[in-house]
């Protein structure tokens, strides 16, 4: 299965990358933009900020529209480059719980990698990154505007209490959101956790 | 892991500041009031700045004005049993039951009281400034109704789910009730992973739970009763469905189970003579955010806790009681989810006035001896029972029950205790009603109640020893550096051993008050100094400050199987703080 997935991942990224690159490169200066804020009690369209995001495989997506919208998701933060190995073992691990979840992930529930160091991780690492990790279908990384995804990491509640330790990427976060957009039912696991376990989160919660 | 001793940010040290200003300043409430910064209920008026999601989002929301003192304190209804259940309980799961192992006590106490209770959800009203909210409820109401129950009186409680399957918005309509600090066996003990939804396939699922209601102790050393200074009496429900319990029971779902027996009877003129009916009150505490449409509202993405603006007593905000010139005893829950109250009772027409009242419980037991005192700190799931004699109160007036304790953030409170008056009000007393016959307690304090001897030398010295360490890493609780996997068992403690845990806090100034599941533990040492007297009765939760270290002797008697050890600000415990622990057969 991973074989397989491997190989349409990487022959699928040959072409549009180029493209992709340049329309990454170009948001990254776009100026600072005025997001609706939420009112609190909804966990929608007014809540989830719907950027500009450009995903592993080279597109363009919108942040609500496209990804959260009436889906189901299973969201965390990364960096390529992080030197403490914390964010590869996070992932590993959410490989393994999409190997539990099997063909599910795709089409019931998607997953979503968000960089922190938006300005490092263009399209073409995290397409690396992501084969590396031996990422399936349903499973985006994605980077954008430095300023869209603080936005939306805050959203997401990737935030640590205290701001000091906040402003520092190295205590960053490897709690995963896993939620329900349609039902607004949103919980948060330890990502590094048994993969099995994470699944039947996954499945009595949001499936 | 982290040491979390770094500065605030400038927004946080700001607001923080701005507090103390006004509590150093001294202003009087009417100032405070004229500034914008107390509202007229009597709360510091949330400002933004307060956490650090706030500066970004409108999250921190501040709820509409309510008026206070509007509505009566409400007193949940003492449930009352069935005479049968159809189909009748068995030992092995029914058809349409959630349960998923065969009861291991039913046959030796056959339940005697049968009660039925519906979980729906339906409509509350918090307070009449407010619309009425969607909220889920045992039977409809919030909090649950109150179980009346009598100690070699067998229970079976049949929870039937009957929540929305489609439900939308915060809270899984899925359930596993726990009965906090009750010695329970483990398959109706409410273990966070033995929820059930409420119908599969249109077929309306319900689950059995068996309350033996013996003392601990019974099967040996204590044959055949159990050990009657192990008496339990006020004991609380409430749904601990994992990874949602914070929402579920924001969302309603609480209630008293009070227990009794022939010392605490119920009748003030028998036994400990304890203030008792009309005169005996349950009280739990649950501070609520509510939106701009004044709309119960809960953040699905804080982390570290969720602190309210509005205080509620048993489902109302800032409620009235009004009581006779007599002692009366308040069973004080803080049901959560994240905030500690440190409870003074306030004269607000003379804020220097000093008004103590007498401390009985803590937790579950009665203290072996009560203590007189100024307040009292509850941490979440902690009860507090008290006696409070309203005759020392001059007639035609009105005491506050007023928290003091400073907290921001889900992090714990700041240790700083505010001064008198510049709480929050929580509840008023007014002492209004007619002197009536008081025959409770004719004694003077302290009052004595069951034993507690400390363990003996041979128990110390033959019970095994355990460390919970519980710490964090990359925003993951663990506990002994372990994330949370409900197949890993971290202590089996073996049927009718006892053994020494040493809880230790390692997560730097964060605050956790640690539940243990079934039996409840004795205190050895706090720090590496005997307890203070509130904390030398028997305890469930245990509160770990900054850096603190406890030590605990538990025993492990009567039933087999799995339970949890966990934190019980709700919001932590979601976010997987806990681990499992089973007790094997000898």
């Amino acid at each position: 299965m991973t074989l397989t997935r491997r190989a349409s991942l990487l022959s699928a990224f040959a072409a549009p990358v180029a493209g992709a690159l340049f329309a990454w490169s170009m948001n990254g200066q776009s100026a600072a933009r005025s997001v609706p804020k939420p009112r609190p009690g909804a966990f929608g369209s007014e809540y989830f900020p719907n950027v500009r995001l450009h995903t592993h495989e080279g597109d363009e997506v919108r942040f609500y529209d496209d990804l959260l919208k009436g889906n189901s998701a299973i969201i965390n933060v990364m960096y390529t480059q992080c030197q403490d190995g914390r964010c590869s073992l996070i992932t590993s691990n959410l490989a393994a719980l999409q190997r539990e979840l099997g063909d599910r992930v795709g089409r019931d529930i998607f997953m979503y990698s968000i960089t922190l160091r938006p300005h490092e991780d263009t399209p073409r690492l995290l397409l690396e990154y992501a084969a590396r990790h031996h990422v399936g279908p349903g499973w985006l990384f994605l980077t954008g505007d430095a300023d869209d995804i603080e936005l939306v990491r805050r959203r997401l509640g990737f935030v640590n209490v205290n701001p000091v330790l906040d402003a520092d990427i190295n205590q960053h976060t490897s709690v995963v959101r896993i939620g329900n957009e349609r039902r607004e039912r949103w919980c948060m696991a330890p990502g590094g956790t048994n993969p099995r376990y994470l699944a039947s989160i996954v499945e009595s919660a949001v499936l | 892991m982290y040491l979390l001793r770094f500065k605030e940010s400038r927004l946080v040290r700001r607001a923080r500041t701005n507090r103390e200003e006004i509590v150093q300043a001294g202003l009087s409430r009417r100032d405070m009031v004229r500034l914008g910064l107390l509202s007229s209920s009597g709360y510091l008026v949330t400002r933004l700045g307060l956490s650090s999601r706030t500066a970004d989002v409108a999250l921190a929301a501040t709820s509409p004005p309510t008026r206070p003192w509007i509505e009566p304190l409400p007193i949940s209804p003492i449930w009352q049993p069935v005479a049968a259940l159809n189909p009748p309980p068995q030992v092995d799961p029914l058809p349409g039951e959630g349960r998923t192992r065969p009861h291991q006590a039913l046959t030796r106490f056959p339940p005697q009281k049968l009660y039925e209770v519906h979980v729906k959800e339906a409509q509350h009203s918090f307070h009449p400034d407010l619309p009425l909210q969607t909220i889920w409820g045992y039977n409809g109401v919030v909090p649950g109704p109150t179980y009346h129950i009598r100690y070699q009186e067998p229970v079976l409680v049949r929870t039937y789910n009957e929540l929305p399957q489609n439900h939308t918005g915060f809270g899984v309509p899925q359930l596993t009730t726990h009965l906090h600090n009750n010695h329970t066996p483990s398959e109706s003990d409410g273990f966070p992973m033995d929820f059930f939804p409420s119908a599969i396939g249109g077929t309306q699922l319900f689950y059995d739970q068996h309350y033996p209601m013996q003392l601990a102790g019974f099967s040996k050393q204590f044959t055949p009763f159990g050990d009657t200074r192990e008496s339990l009496s006020t004991l609380w429900y409430h749904d601990h469905r994992v990874d949602f319990t914070a929402q579920n029971v924001y969302k309603g779902l609480a209630g008293f189970f009070l227990v009794f027996n022939d010392k605490d009877t119920g009748d003030e003129t028998t036994g400990f003579r304890l203030p008792s009916g009309e005169f005996d009150i349950p009280m739990i505490f649950s501070d609520k955010v509510f939106d701009s449409n004044g709309k119960l509202f809960y953040d699905l993405f804080s982390f570290d806790g969720i602190i309210g603006d509005k205080f509620t007593v048993n489902g109302k905000i800032q409620p009235f009681l009004q009581v006779h010139p007599r002692k009366y005893r308040f069973r004080w829950l803080d049901g959560g989810p994240s905030r500690f109250y440190q409870l003074f009772l306030t004269d607000l027409n003379n804020l220097s006035r000093v008004i103590p009242f007498e401390q009985i419980a803590n937790d579950g037991n009665l203290l072996p001896l009560s203590v007189t005192v100024n307040s009292t700190l509850i941490a979440v799931a902690e009860r507090v029972d008290v006696v409070v004699d309203f005759s020392k109160i001059q007639p035609g007036t009105s005491v506050y029950l007023e928290n003091r304790a400073q907290q921001f953030d889900g992090r714990g409170p700041t240790g700083v205790v505010l001064p008198a008056g510049r709480g929050n009000l929580v509840l008023r007393f007014d002492v209004v009603l007619p002197p009536v016959a008081d025959n409770s307690l004719p004694q003077t304090p302290p009052y004595k109640f069951y034993d507690m001897p400390a363990p003996s030398a041979a128990e110390l010295s033959a019970a095994k020893t355990r460390s919970f360490t519980f710490d964090s890493s990359g925003d993951q609780w663990v506990v002994n550096n372990r994330l949370f996997d409900p197949n890993v068992v971290m202590a089996n403690p073996t049927e009718g051993t006892s053994e020494i845990w040493t809880l230790q806090n390692d997560g730097g100034d964060w605050q956790h008050p640690i539940h243990i599941h079934f039996e409840e533990f004795q205190m050895l040492s706090r720090n590496g100094s005997p307890p203070s007297a509130i904390e030398r009765g028997r305890k469930d939760v245990a509160r770990l400050g900054p850096d603190d270290q406890v030590k605990l002797f538990l025993r492990f008697r009567d039933f087999v199987g799995r339970y949890p050890i966990h934190c019980h600000n709700t919001v932590h415990e979601d976010h997987a703080m806990m681990a499992r622990w089973d007790i094997v057969p000898a």
